[in-house]
């Protein structure tokens, strides 16, 4: 059967969309819907995944199958239903409470596992559903209800832990910037394998302007670079500003003043070593890369190798399922009783 | 083979031990003897006793590993309270396991053990050694073998090695306990020649493990250290193929069985704990039935991946112990909100906290009943000894997938490592599990997840991929029939009434529960789980005396068995043992308001018939009757 030509309508449900007015998930949402069309898969086999948060309502408002779960726990949901369907196309949608506090195990293992799914870590740097206290992506020093005299906490690094668990895809994104969130939603969902986007997302209400640096047009240029495998990093609002790597460091150099673009460190999304790198580039110091940062091919999916497994052992078995069940009951040693 | 000695004397049943060091492979002794006991025909019971460390101090009491089996020519329920003879291959298993033995009973120990060294180790005081003590040798039969020399001697022309040699001691200790029962040697040479010579390709040790075992049964024969041996016959047994099974291995079967019967497939989601592994361990080797299993990264992911599945459409299905439970419970709630089959085993362990993870108790169900936020009802079943656990578990997927709710098995580590006699069911004879989901519908212009078509009031199971039905499920309030998030008060607190009653209406297909004995009387024992087998001898034991008392056990807690009020009403007392602090007779006391009498002892075994039977006559005989 052909494949439906979905619109973005396809994709809406009639439940309110009850974020607050202002709020960077909107945003996502419009982008997502617009990007499902895109993919090339059935509606009836995307399930939406979340935990509990703000950006966990995300599945509600998406007419696929979904789940709003338990708070940190979307991912180990997701991993039991694409065990049970491989063929289910998996988005999980959370936020960084969700992800990276309550439920920063699973995400370490999910990753590690290369499940075959896409998450999209909707980053306010916030607690926003709880009413704003600090959550484990906000500053150290940050002043929240919870957290009055600063947080003493030292914030994760979203992206050098999915380097870390292994990730195969790993890519950064901005609410607002629809067109780049396009481009990488629809490369993390064609992904086969764990694939990881993190989204730069306002929160208007407890963390307004967090991200500014990165999406308003007065700083933006200056404050990311946008990668792009096999091109140099070249940034700037006069695009004269570059990466440049020393001694494995990365480095902010002026083109012109005895550097060329060829000196530039060129975007190689197959290294993961250079995907580290990114991780450390971190405002002020340095612009912060946005895009598909890294891309592993040919690393088997668990559900795949789970599959294979049984797959194999189908091949192996003697009889249909019902003789050597029936044979499975008996075991190694049975005795028999005459009358 | 032939021996020289007089007839063995008939015995109707008889409780053999075997202790030792856990490196002393006193598992493999004491289930070959169980083997062997099923072959000849015997009924049998077995109780396997693990120390909680994995690997003690040689030679120290709490590496102490044993293994007792009682076998009987009769129906047999419970693996014994007194051992009939102990054979212990070091002081330590001698210390720990010598009260057990009955007055007059035969104590076998490998001298070679109770060194001065041997018995310091384990605790003893300086220049003591029990097996010279009067009190001791008055009280046991006390016979003094060198079992580690005569081992060592039997085996002398070997080219293997002295570590090879000494491991064979449980084999020689082993024959030299055949001899004392009349037991044939075959089926554990069978069983060693399938296991090394087949199956790791090592003959020269099935050899030498064979030669053991002979030497052992000959040293029996010639060294007259007994007037007499024993023999227990065969028990009268209903016609057909038997095997050996543990509740573990039945939970596994039952529920790869449930999957086919359901024509679904299972998948499987834990994490490792005492005593629950092995059921992993099981399904993991099954994937030939389309099993999946999942080693999560914790209980919590474990359950919340099981959910998953179930939403996908397999039979989702979690196994753990008491402190895993205590994890899932969030996760637990939301299957209950989201109302999807989920089945979770629970082998009960001795608690609060990690408390003694190799030791029975049957303290969960307070856990399984309201341990979660919320009014959160499940099901609760409770399989009563290892061969129901299979049923038990095919139970629980019927009454998961009928309901769409979770089930929770509340198993035990007594029943999940004991093992029985199992008739091996026919599949065909296993009643198949209907399972519908609904059909694609590409013109659905909304479905209703919460719509409830059937008077059992389970919603309907729609699984992704299917067209027309996408819907969302989630863990807020659900409004009636459209499963939209609501906030409603009066929709809020029907949902719980119904969610309540979904539950209550299970009963309408569960067995009522049946009482052993007169049907009505003085005096009904209500038991639950894996406590049966004892319940059983000690009511039987009373009945023999003449007492007025019955049985009712249930294996269905929530909801009890339409039938179980009524059950109450026709006895004028009621009692409930437990092996916990009273938390059955807690509910009975609430539900009823019946005056039941709680006995309680949770000393991290079965309970002890003797125990019951004192308590049981002491209750009956004291005082007023309770109207
Ligand atoms: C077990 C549990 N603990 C705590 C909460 C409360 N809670 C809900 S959402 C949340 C944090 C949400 O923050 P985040 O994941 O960053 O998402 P956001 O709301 O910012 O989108 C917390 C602490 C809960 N629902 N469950
Ligand atoms: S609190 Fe913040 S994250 Fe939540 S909906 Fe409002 S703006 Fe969005």
């Amino acid at each position: 059967m052909p494949l439906p030509t979905y619109t973005p309508k396809d994709f809406a449900t009639d439940q309110d969309v009850r974020w607050c007015p202002g709020c960077g998930d909107y945003a996502v949402l419009t982008a997502v819907r617009k990007a499902l069309p895109k993919l090339g898969h059935r509606r009836e086999d995307y399930v939406f995944v979340s935990g509990i948060g703000c950006a966990a309502r995300f599945p509600y408002y998406m007419n696929t199958y979904g789940l709003h779960t338990i708070h940190g726990r979307s991912l180990a949901v997701a991993t039991g239903i694409k065990l049970a369907n491989p063929e289910l196309q998996i988005c999980v949608v959370s936020g960084d409470g969700d992800l990276f506090s309550i439920g920063g195990n699973h995400t370490i293992h999910a990753m590690r596992r290369n499940v075959d799914l896409t998450v999209l870590l909707l980053n306010n740097r916030i607690y926003g559903l709880t009413k704003g206290q600090y959550s484990p992506t906000s500053e150290q020093g940050k002043v929240t209800k919870s957290s009055p005299m600063g947080s003493p906490d030292f914030p994760v690094n979203p992206i050098a832990l999915a380097v870390a668990s292994g990730c195969t895809l790993i890519a950064r994104t901005i609410d607002v910037d629809m067109k780049h969130f396009d481009a990488v939603y629809v490369r993390a969902m064609e992904h086969k394998g764990t694939s990881f986007v993190e989204v730069y997302q306002d929160c208007n209400i407890f963390n307004h302007k967090a991200w500014f640096y990165a999406s308003q047009k007065e700083s933006k240029f200056d404050a990311t670079v946008v990668v792009e495998h096999g091109k140099p990093l070249i940034f700037g609002k006069d695009r004269d500003k570059g990466i440049r790597l020393r001694n494995g460091s990365p480095e902010v150099v002026t083109i012109g003043h005895g550097v060329s673009e060829a000196d530039l460190l060129v975007h190689d999304e197959t290294d993961r070593t250079l995907a580290f790198v990114y991780s450390q580039m971190a405002h002020p110091e340095f612009p912060e890369p946005i895009g598909v940062l890294y891309a592993e091919t040919g690393k088997p999916t668990y559900d795949e190798l789970v599959h294979e497994q049984i797959h194999a052992a189908r091949e192996q078995r003697k009889g249909t399922e019902a003789e050597a069940l029936q044979q499975l009951l008996h075991g190694a040693e049975t005795w028999t009783v005459e009358q | 083979m032939s021996d020289t000695h007089a007839e063995p004397t008939r015995l109707a049943e008889a409780v053999v031990r075997f202790c030792g060091d856990s490196g002393d492979g006193m598992q493999l002794a004491g289930g070959q003897f169980a083997d062997t006991s099923a072959i000849y025909g015997n009924d049998f019971a077995t109780f396997p006793d693990f120390p909680a460390e994995i690997r003690a101090p040689r030679g120290t009491t709490f590496g102490v590993s044993g293994f007792q089996i009682h076998f009987s020519d009769h129906d047999i329920f419970t693996p014994g309270d007194a051992v009939q003879t102990l054979v212990a291959m070091n002081p330590a298993g001698f210390k720990t396991n010598i009260d057990d033995v009955e007055s007059g009973g035969t104590v076998i120990v490998d001298e070679d053990e109770f060194t001065s060294t041997g018995l310091t180790k384990c605790g003893y005081p300086k220049d003591y050694n029990p097996l010279d003590d009067d009190a001791v040798i008055q009280k046991y039969r006390i016979i003094k073998v060198p079992i580690s020399r005569l081992t060592r001697e039997s085996l002398a022309t070997s080219d293997l090695g002295a570590k090879a040699i000494d491991r064979c001691r449980n084999m020689y200790a082993l024959g030299i306990v055949y001899w004392l029962y009349d037991r044939p040697l075959e089926p554990t040479i069978r069983f060693l020649e399938r296991t090394f010579s087949e199956r790791k390709k090592q003959p020269e040790i099935a050899d030498l493990n064979i030669r053991a075992l002979k030497a052992g049964y000959y040293f029996g024969e010639t060294a007259e250290l007994w007037q007499q041996r024993h023999r227990v016959v065969a028990a009268p047994q209903q016609a057909g193929t038997y095997r050996r099974i543990s509740g573990n291995e039945a939970v596994v079967l039952g529920f790869v069985t449930a999957a086919h019967k359901a024509g679904k497939s299972l998948t499987y989601a834990s994490y490792p704990i005492t005593p629950a592994s092995d059921i992993i361990h099981g399904l993991s080797r099954l994937k030939q039935f389309g099993v999946r299993t999942f080693q999560a990264e914790d209980e919590i992911a474990a359950v919340c991946a099981a959910i998953g599945a179930s939403f996908a459409g397999d039979i989702g299905v979690t196994g753990t112990s008491g402190p895993g439970l205590a994890l899932k419970g969030e996760a637990l709630g939301l299957a209950v909100m989201m109302e999807l089959p989920l089945v979770v085993v629970d082998v009960q362990r001795a608690g609060p906290s990690t408390g003694m993870p190799t030791k029975t108790e049957q303290a969960d169900l307070f856990q399984a009943m309201y341990g979660r936020s919320g009014e959160s009802p499940c099901i609760v079943l409770a399989p009563c000894t290892p061969s129901d656990c299979f049923t038990m578990a095919i139970e629980a997927v019927r009454l998961a997938t009928a309901h769409m709710c979770p089930v929770i098995l509340l198993s035990d580590a007594y029943i999940a490592n004991g093992a029985e006699p199992w008739r091996v069911p026919d599949l065909g004879d296993i009643p198949s599990i209907d399972v519908q989901h609904p059909a694609a519908d590409e013109n659905a212009n909304e479905f209703h997840p919460y719509d409830r078509i059937n008077e059992n009031l389970a919603r309907p199971w729609a699984i992704p991929g299917t067209p027309g039905l996408e819907h969302r499920l989630g863990g807020l309030e659900k409004q009636a029939v459209t499963g939209s998030v609501s906030y409603d008060p009066d929709n809020h607190d029907a949902m719980l009434k119904l969610r309540a009653d979904k539950v209550q209406r299970a009963a309408k297909s569960i067995p009522p529960v049946e009482v052993y004995g007169d049907q009505s009387g003085e005096m009904l024992v209500l038991g639950w789980g894996g406590t049966y087998g004892s319940l059983r001898t000690a009511v039987d034991q009373l009945r023999a005396c003449g007492a007025s008392v019955s049985l009712a056990h249930l294996r269905y807690l929530h909801p009890f068995p339409s039938n179980l009020g009524d059950v109450l009403k026709r006895f004028e007392r009621v009692v409930v043992p437990e092996i916990n602090l009273g938390q059955l007779s807690r509910v009975i006391r609430a539900e009823f308001l019946f005056d039941a009498v709680p006995i309680n002892s949770a000393r991290g075994r079965p309970l002890g018939v003797e125990m019951l039977v004192e308590e049981i006559a002491a209750i009956m005989n004291s005082g007023e009757v309770l109207a």
